[in-house]
């Protein structure tokens, strides 16, 4: 009865809900309706919300030549697991020492990990660091090695650390278990929530990068799905085979001319999304949960 | 007798260890092993970066290397501060950047108090897909998105113009109309994550706060500003907090990709990051000058957090960052 009266009473707040949205839904209504359109028709009346006939020609395209899309989606594929597993075990084994009781040196470790949230060289230095003295691009590592440790990650590890009760580890330090083991027995897999969530936003920060193939990748072997999205947005040649020396890979059919450029652009973009929106949105309390807890003073 | 024991062991006091003597303790030995790879990690990564800062008052070659490199002295900063450049960058940054955390903080929490209204657990969980899913794509997407709406000759506000018999504009190289672009961007793709952070803290507060404003004749908008609003008040503060203290830094991805980096719009999109990015990109000749931008930026983010934090504890320290 009470939830009757209120869901009336609310109707305006339904009705700016439905608003937002449609505002939020409807650029990838726009992208899916024009990689849907036929060339001819976006060339003469623009990119228009509902098709004036279906066309598949730009995902046949596409599919056509699938090695370019094929191989990003390779390499964003592998980065991100790799990095990620590897971010996680290594943030964890930094954050659980902190979060013991009687670790020594906790307040050096701790301010040496946060002042790196508050001072950072910038752009060039780490720029002249990884290119003329680690040589990490034009390699896979670049995407891996220099973001393994999120800070703030670190923090928010330790925090649900410090709540997983003494006890559970000291008992198991009696029987002359070792850290390592009690570590990788018995805490780790107490924190499934916490190393999901972790996880989880450390994936879409990678899944989601484009800047670091942009500065430091220049072999189209190794580049990102989203850099690669990047490019064709400027420059649509990319997908037709065609590698940045201009030569022709064998096996391209198509000419320029017969390019449904506008169309191709945007059914490129749905193919990037579409995994993703299928995936991430299930996990979403976790990211919400990733954003509530956590902080610096523990 | 069982159940006694395990009180016990519960209770008692943490093996006291002797601080001077932690290298006889395997275990301490264990623990700070652990923390060896990511320590040394930070150090590579996020230390010798720091050092590097130097070049800022060198002019560096590459083939001379950071420590071979001629000093300079100020000259890059001065130079810095005498160009044009310079209170271009600044003012596009902290205007744009103020104008994002003014609207994106009141449309957060008003969103956030919009759905704390709504009491139809079905719509609540539709609302909330729909409203995360702008936070899971990249500024790549988003500037797609964008170009679909603003080309000018296919873009679909542009065919919307002229089937109203009005002019179609050409979004790319009218500076004027992209303050208010980006904030759009920026809302659309923040407005929701950060709605449902505050709702999440919403969900914390005692249904009894409200029964009780109830008794004493609270009608609903009192009720949000008395109980809901002070109730996510730390959040808001912390959330401020951590925008103001970042205040000179812009999101480089809704720069670069949603402009296109076209040259025509830098006089109203043009801020501190994609300036350093574009310099760095000019080849040895910039890389000092983009190395100066750069640490006076990292100089002056780090007086922001500082003093924020500094008086947010005088106000409030339970919302203190540190």
């Amino acid at each position: 009865m009470l939830a009757k009266k209120r869901w009336c009473s609310n109707w305006w707040i339904h009705i700016l809900f439905i608003l937002m949205c449609a505002a939020i839904l409807f650029p990838f209504l726009l992208i899916l309706a024009v990689s849907f359109s036929n060339e001819k028709d976006v060339a003469l009346y623009g990119y228009q919300l509902i098709p004036k006939k279906i066309d598949f020609s730009a995902y046949q395209y596409l599919f056509k030549n699938p090695d370019t899309i094929l191989r990003a989606y390779g390499v964003t594929i592998l980065v991100t697991v790799m990095g990620t597993v590897l971010s996680v075990v290594l943030m964890s084994m930094v954050a659980y020492p902190l979060s013991k009781r009687n670790m020594v040196f906790k307040q050096g470790i701790t301010f040496y990990i946060f002042f790196t949230m508050l001072f950072s060289g910038g752009l060039v230095p780490t720029y002249i660091l990884n290119t003329q003295y680690l040589h990490l691009n034009n390699t896979i590592w670049i995407y891996i090695l220099p973001s393994l440790i999120n800070v703030w990650h670190v923090f928010l590890l330790r925090t649900f650390f410090k709540s997983i009760p003494d006890s559970i580890g000291e008992s198991a330090l009696l029987d002359g278990a070792g850290e390592y083991r009690i570590f990788f027995t018995m805490i780790l897999p107490l924190s499934k929530p916490a190393l999901a969530t972790v996880a989880l936003l450390g994936a879409l920060t990678r899944w989601n990068d484009w800047f670091t193939a942009m500065l430091y990748i220049s072999d189209d072997k190794l580049i990102t799905l989203q850099y690669l999205l990047q490019r064709i947005l400027l420059n649509i040649q990319l997908l037709q085979g065609m590698s940045s020396s201009g030569n022709m890979v064998p096996g391209s059919i198509l000419s320029m001319a017969d390019l449904p450029s506008e169309t191709v652009r945007m059914a490129m973009a749905i193919i990037a999304i579409g995994p993703m929106l299928l995936v991430f949105p299930f996990f979403q309390k976790y990211f919400v949960k990733g954003l509530t807890i956590g902080s610096v003073k523990g | 007798m069982i159940n006694n024991q395990k009180y016990k062991m519960k209770t008692a006091a943490p093996p006291k260890l002797n601080q001077n003597k932690w290298y006889k303790n395997k275990n301490m030995i264990q623990l700070l092993s652990m923390c060896a790879i990511p320590l040394l990690l930070l150090l590579i990564f996020n230390y010798i970066p720091m050092g590097g800062l130097v070049i800022a008052f060198k002019d560096y070659r590459f083939d001379l290397g950071i420590l071979g490199s001629n000093w300079v002295g100020w000259k890059n900063f001065e130079f810095l501060i005498r160009s044009n450049d310079f209170t271009r960058i600044t003012r596009n940054t902290l205007l744009l950047n103020s104008l994002f955390i003014a609207t994106g903080t009141v449309g957060a929490v008003v969103t956030a108090l919009m759905l704390y209204e709504v009491s139809v657990r079905l719509c609540i969980k539709i609302y909330q897909t729909i409203l995360i899913i702008p936070y899971f794509l990249s500024w790549v997407i988003v500037g797609y998105m964008t170009y679909a709406l603003l080309n000018p000759q296919y873009g679909f506000i542009n065919v919307v113009l002229k089937s109203f018999g009005m002019a179609g504009i050409d979004w790319y190289s009218e500076p004027k109309y992209w303050p208010a672009i980006l904030t759009l961007a920026y809302l659309w793709k923040n407005i929701g994550i950060n709605c449902i952070t505050y709702y999440a803290g919403m969900m914390g507060v005692d249904r009894s706060y409200y029964e009780a404003a109830e008794v004493d004749g609270a009608n609903r908008f009192q009720a949000i500003w008395h109980v809901t609003l002070p109730s996510i008040r730390p959040l808001i503060i912390i959330m401020t907090i951590l925008a103001i203290g970042n205040i000179f830094r812009a999101d480089f991805g809704l720069f670069y990709q949603l402009t296109r980096d076209v040259g025509k719009l830098y006089s109203t999109t043009d801020v501190i990051d994609t300036y350093i990015y574009r310099t760095m990109k000019i080849g040895t000749d910039g890389l000092s000058m983009s190395a100066a931008t750069g640490l006076l930026q990292s100089v002056v983010g780090f007086i922001m957090i500082i003093l924020t934090n500094y008086v947010v504890n005088r106000i409030d320290s339970d919302c203190a960052l540190f």
